[in-house]
C-alpha cells in the first residue's frame, strides 16, 4: 500500500512489534538495543521519524500492554501508569487533590489533540530539559519505576534524566510508571511557565511546593524546566528557604540564589541573561503568592 | 498488517503497512479527503479527526494504532445533504475563508461541545488552539462555535 507521496514528512518503514507483556517488551528492546524504539504516544517520536533525525529500524508499540494506565492512590502515595495520557492527568480529580502542580503543568503541554495522545512515560522518556511533567513530578519527589532485563527497579526521579534525550534507563529496559509519596496536607504549590505562544514548548518553567505552617516554610522542591539540559532542581535554594518565614527578605534571597543556581546554556544564541531574570521573577512570584494564600 | 475500524459508523478493515499513518488510510485508501494533511508535525491540528470520540491527529497515529476503534471524520458530520449545526454554524458566521483548516476545526469544535455543550469564550479558544488557521482569523470561528453550541442545546 501507497503511503502518501506528496507529504513532506514521510515515516519510513520499520519491523513493528506489539509485544503484550512487560516481559516480552523488555525481550525485544534488549534484542534490538539501539535499533528500536519504544513507541507510547508517538508525539515525539512519529516527528522524529518524520523529518528523518531518528530511523529506528525496529518500533516496539507499548500500547498493547493492559495495566500500564491508570492513576490511582496507594498506602503511601499515588502510583501513575507510564501509559497514562496527559489529557488523563488534566483530567483526573485524583491528581488535582493530591498533586495539583502536575495537573496545572499537563494542562500547559501542547493541545487538545496532543494531550489526547502523547502519554506520561513518553513526555518523561523523551528526556526533554522542558518536559513539562517532569518538572512538576520532581517538585514532588517521584520515583521511576522500571522493569529490565533485571528485573524490576527503581529510580528517584531526581536521578533519572542524564541530559536532552538521555535517561537512566539501560538496554532493555522500560519505565512502567511513577510513584509520589503523599504529599503532607499543609503543601502549596504552584506552576510558573513562560512560552512563546499557548501551544509553544516551555521557555522556562517552575514548579514550586512548599510545605507551610504558620509562614515558616518547612520543606520544598523548587524544580525547572528549559534552564539546564535536564529538568533540575535548585537545591541551595530549597536549603536556603528550610525553617524560614517566607517575608519580603527571605523571598528576595531565594530569587537572587535561584537565578544564579540555574544553569541555562551560555554560548551560541542563549537566553542566559533572560532566564535568569524570569527565574527571579518566578520566585519571587511563586513564594508571594504561597506566604499570601496562608494568610 | 490486517486491522479493522468504524469509520464513521461503517466498519472497514484493511491491510495497511505499519508505517501508514491513520490520515494516509483515511484519504488515500478511503477516498475521505476532507481530513486535510497540514503541517504533519502535530502543530496545525488540519487532520483531526475523533477516534472513540476523542479529538486527536491523524498524521501522528499509526493506522496499525487505530485497530479496533471508532474514527469519526468531517465526512460523517453532515445528516444526508443536511449540514450539521456546527458546519451550518460556521457557514453562518463566515468562519470559513479558504476552508483548508475548517474541517480540522470543525472536529474538535464536535469533540468539545460534547465534552462542554456550553463553553465560555475562554473555554472555546483554549480547546482550539491547537487548530491554526491563517486567514479567516479566529473571531468569526469563536462566534461559529458559540452559534453551534447553542443550536445544539
Amino acid at each position: 500500500m501507497n503511503i502518501n507521496t506528496h507529504n513532506s514528512h514521510i515515516v519510513t518503514g520499520f519491523e513493528y512489534h506489539a509485544p503484550t507483556s512487560v516481559e516480552e517488551a523488555v525481550k525485544l528492546l534488549r534484542e534490538y538495543g539501539g535499533e528500536a524504539s519504544a513507541l507510547a504516544g508517538g508525539t515525539d517520536l512519529i516527528v522524529r521519524m518524520k523529518d528523518g533525525s531518528h530511523r529506528p529500524r525496529h518500533v516496539v508499540n507499548l500500547k498493547k500492554i493492559p495495566g500500564l494506565a491508570g492513576i490511582e492512590e496507594t498506602k503511601e502515595g499515588i502510583s501513575i501508569g507510564a501509559l497514562t495520557r496527559i489529557r488523563d492527568l488534566e483530567k483526573s480529580e485524583l491528581v488535582g487533590k493530591r498533586l495539583p502542580v502536575l495537573q496545572e503543568a499537563a494542562r500547559t503541554i501542547g493541545s487538545v489533540q496532543i494531550r489526547n495522545l502523547a502519554t506520561l512515560g513518553g513526555n518523561l522518556c523523551n528526556a526533554s530539559p522542558s518536559a513539562d511533567t517532569a518538572v512538576a513530578l520532581l517538585a514532588y519527589d517521584a520515583v521511576a519505576h522500571v522493569t529490565g532485563p533485571g528485573g524490576e527497579r527503581t529510580v528517584p526521579l531526581d536521578g533519572f534524566f542524564k541530559g536532552p534525550g538521555a535517561t537512566a534507563l539501560e538496554r532493555g529496559e522500560i519505565l512502567t510508571g511513577v510513584s509520589v509519596p503523599k504529599p503532607a496536607k499543609n503543601t502549596v504549590g504552584r506552576w510558573l511557565r513562560v512560552a512563546r505562544a499557548s501551544m509553544d514548548i516551555a521557555t522556562i518553567s517552575l514548579a514550586v511546593t512548599v510545605r507551610l505552617k504558620e509562614g515558616v516554610a518547612e520543606d520544598s522542591r523548587f524544580a525547572w524546566g528549559t534552564v539546564a539540559p535536564t529538568p533540575m532542581r535548585t537545591k541551595d535554594v530549597e536549603a536556603y528557604v528550610r525553617g524560614r518565614k517566607l517575608d519580603q527578605a527571605c523571598i528576595e534571597k531565594a530569587a537572587g540564589l535561584a537565578s544564579r543556581s540555574i544553569k541555562p546554556r551560555e554560548s551560541g544564541r542563549s537566553r542566559g541573561p533572560y532566564k535568569r531574570r524570569v527565574a527571579y521573577g518566578f520566585v519571587v512570584e511563586a513564594l508571594t503568592s504561597i506566604a499570601e494564600a496562608q494568610k | 498488517m490486517k486491522i479493522q475500524l468504524t469509520v464513521n459508523g461503517a466498519k472497514r478493515g484493511f491491510d495497511v503497512e505499519p508505517n501508514t499513518l491513520l490520515l494516509n488510510l483515511l484519504r488515500d485508501e478511503m477516498s475521505l479527503t476532507g481530513t486535510k494533511y497540514g503541517c504533519g508535525i502535530g502543530e496545525c491540528g488540519a487532520c483531526t479527526v475523533l477516534m472513540d470520540g476523542e479529538a486527536v491527529l491523524a498524521c501522528m497515529i499509526l493506522a496499525v494504532d487505530a485497530d479496533g476503534r471508532r474514527v469519526d471524520t468531517i465526512e460523517g458530520l453532515a445528516e444526508g445533504s443536511e449540514p450539521h449545526p456546527i458546519q451550518q454554524a460556521y457557514l453562518d458566521e463566515g468562519a470559513v475563508q479558504c476552508g483548508y483548516c475548517t474541517p480540522g476545526f470543525i472536529m474538535s469544535t464536535k469533540a468539545l461541545l460534547d465534552e462542554n455543550p456550553s463553553p465560555t469564550e475562554a473555554e472555546i479558544r483554549e480547546y482550539l488552539n491547537g487548530n491554526l488557521c491563517r486567514c479567516t482569523g479566529y473571531v468569526n470561528i469563536v462566534k461559529a462555535v458559540q452559534r453551534a453550541a447553542e443550536a445544539m442545546r
